[in-house]
């Protein structure tokens, strides 16, 4: 006699496939599968243990009223949540920074010398913190292509709106590091700025072939080492950076 | 009357927005539900569900009115889950793993004083065995035994979920069971 396949009984388990009287019939006579089918039911039957914590009724009113401010507007969602709002809080505190050291920088170039120094600490800070931040949102949105599965069209809105929203500050960042002769980070912004860009003028759902080929640039590029490679770097000047050290540029 | 799903979209697309609350109020349980499912965190789970219906609300001119509203929201709420997850993952990978993460689970410890199913499922130790092994499939095997398990959706509603072929979504169910069969088998026998 053949047995049932771990297949067939699982099939059966969840009522798909159409062979089910078939199925019943060779378990009300098969010792071996009725214990093994008995096995599987055990199993699947405790994983149902795990507990969901339950909603009220009016839990749909309470999601409703989360969501109504943002129905109108064009906020991201998505980025927030995946990048957390302290993220969104130092990144908008950086940038106010950063405007306001480079303002300071241009017009008051003739400041006291300590002041000078101090400032200039201040705001290597700030610009590595601003720039390593970039790279850690940069890396995230390649590596979510890198990773996303190959056989299957990929919604792609989310991580081109977020592309689109590097790609000036990565302008900017490039820019920056050029004029401080920052030649490294410079050199990696350059790089990442075209495929940020091609990633912002992608279509909404990407085919499996337009993803290959997303991919391999990125890979073939080996941008997505570069942006790890640097952001650990950045980070790690950050650090050093705090008041007590030396100054180096950005 | 109550608004069919087709008849809220029909007039959410038109600008109504009380039509598109009709349809929140309506989902948010079941997907608050496969969101807990997918990230086994509850404040995750919320994120994921306000997420979902944002992404629809922006994409609802996008939706197929032939097919079905709820499988449509399961697809993208399945999506939201896995971009969490991968999130998730890599955060974890960055970060070295406190004395006290890394200590082991002092309850695993005490002596096992031959537990009855009742008693293991009451210690919570089934639930973290389950938890431990969905954590540990692929995005595609996790989902699709959710799908599958949980939710109660067939398999080609599935594959139509998740963008592959029913036989895909099938062979990913078939790998997810087997993985908790191995994990879980020698817990459940021993009892």
């Amino acid at each position: 006699m053949r047995h049932l396949s771990e297949e067939q009984l699982v099939l059966y388990y969840y009522g798909e496939g159409d062979g089910s009287p078939a199925v019943r019939a060779h378990l009300d006579s098969c010792e071996e599968c009725r214990t093994e089918y008995a096995g599987l039911q055990r199993v699947l039957n405790v994983v149902d243990s795990a507990p969901v914590p339950e909603r009220g009724a009016d839990y749909g009113a309470q999601v409703w009223n989360r969501l109504q401010p943002s129905l109108g507007g064009r906020r991201r969602w998505t980025f927030s949540i995946l990048w957390p709002a302290r993220h969104w809080a130092a990144a908008a505190v950086a940038t106010t920074l950063i405007v306001a050291a480079f303002l300071a920088g241009r017009y008051y170039p003739k400041a006291e010398p300590p002041k000078t120094a101090n400032a200039g600490q201040v705001r290597e800070r700030i610009l590595l913190v601003a720039v390593g931040d970039h790279l850690e949102r940069s890396q995230m949105v390649l590596v979510e292509l890198v990773n996303a599965h190959p056989d299957q069209a990929l919604d792609f809105t989310s991580e081109r709106e977020r592309a689109g929203d590097l790609v000036a500050a990565n302008r900017l960042y490039r820019q920056t590091a050029a004029h401080t002769g920052d030649k490294r980070v410079a050199s990696v912004l350059d790089d990442l700025e075209p495929v940020l860009l091609e990633i912002a003028h992608a279509p909404d759902r990407l085919t499996p072939e337009d993803l290959e080929k997303l991919r391999q640039r990125i890979e073939g590029d080996g941008i997505l080492f570069k942006v790890r490679v640097a952001g650990t770097s950045v980070r790690s000047r950050e650090q050093k950076a705090l008041p007590s050290a030396g100054q180096k540029t950005l | 009357m109550e608004l069919t799903d087709s008849v809220a979209v029909a007039q959410a697309r038109a600008g109504d927005s009380g039509a598109f609350r009709i349809l929140v109020e309506r989902h948010s349980r079941n997907l608050f539900r496969l969101a807990y499912r997918m990230t086994g965190h509850q404040e995750d789970a919320e994120d994921v569900v306000q997420e979902t219906f944002l992404r629809a609300y922006r994409q609802l001119a996008k939706f197929d009115e032939r097919a079905s509203f709820g499988t449509w929201l399961y697809r993208i709420a399945a999506n939201c889950s896995l971009d969490l997850i991968r999130v998730r993952k890599r955060r974890s990978e960055h970060q070295e793993p406190t004395p006290e993460e890394g200590a082991p689970d002092p309850i695993r410890l005490l002596p096992d004083a031959a537990p009855t199913p009742d008693r293991l499922a009451l210690s919570g130790e089934v639930e973290r065995k389950v938890a431990d092994v969905l954590n540990s499939l692929s995005e595609m095997e996790r989902t699709a035994f959710v799908l599958r398990h949980y939710e109660g959706m067939c398999i080609d509603d599935i594959g139509r979920t998740l963008g592959v072929q029913p036989n895909a979504a099938k062979h990913s169910i078939f790998r997810a069971v087997q993985k908790l069969r191995r994990a879980l088998e020698p817990l459940v026998t021993a009892s």
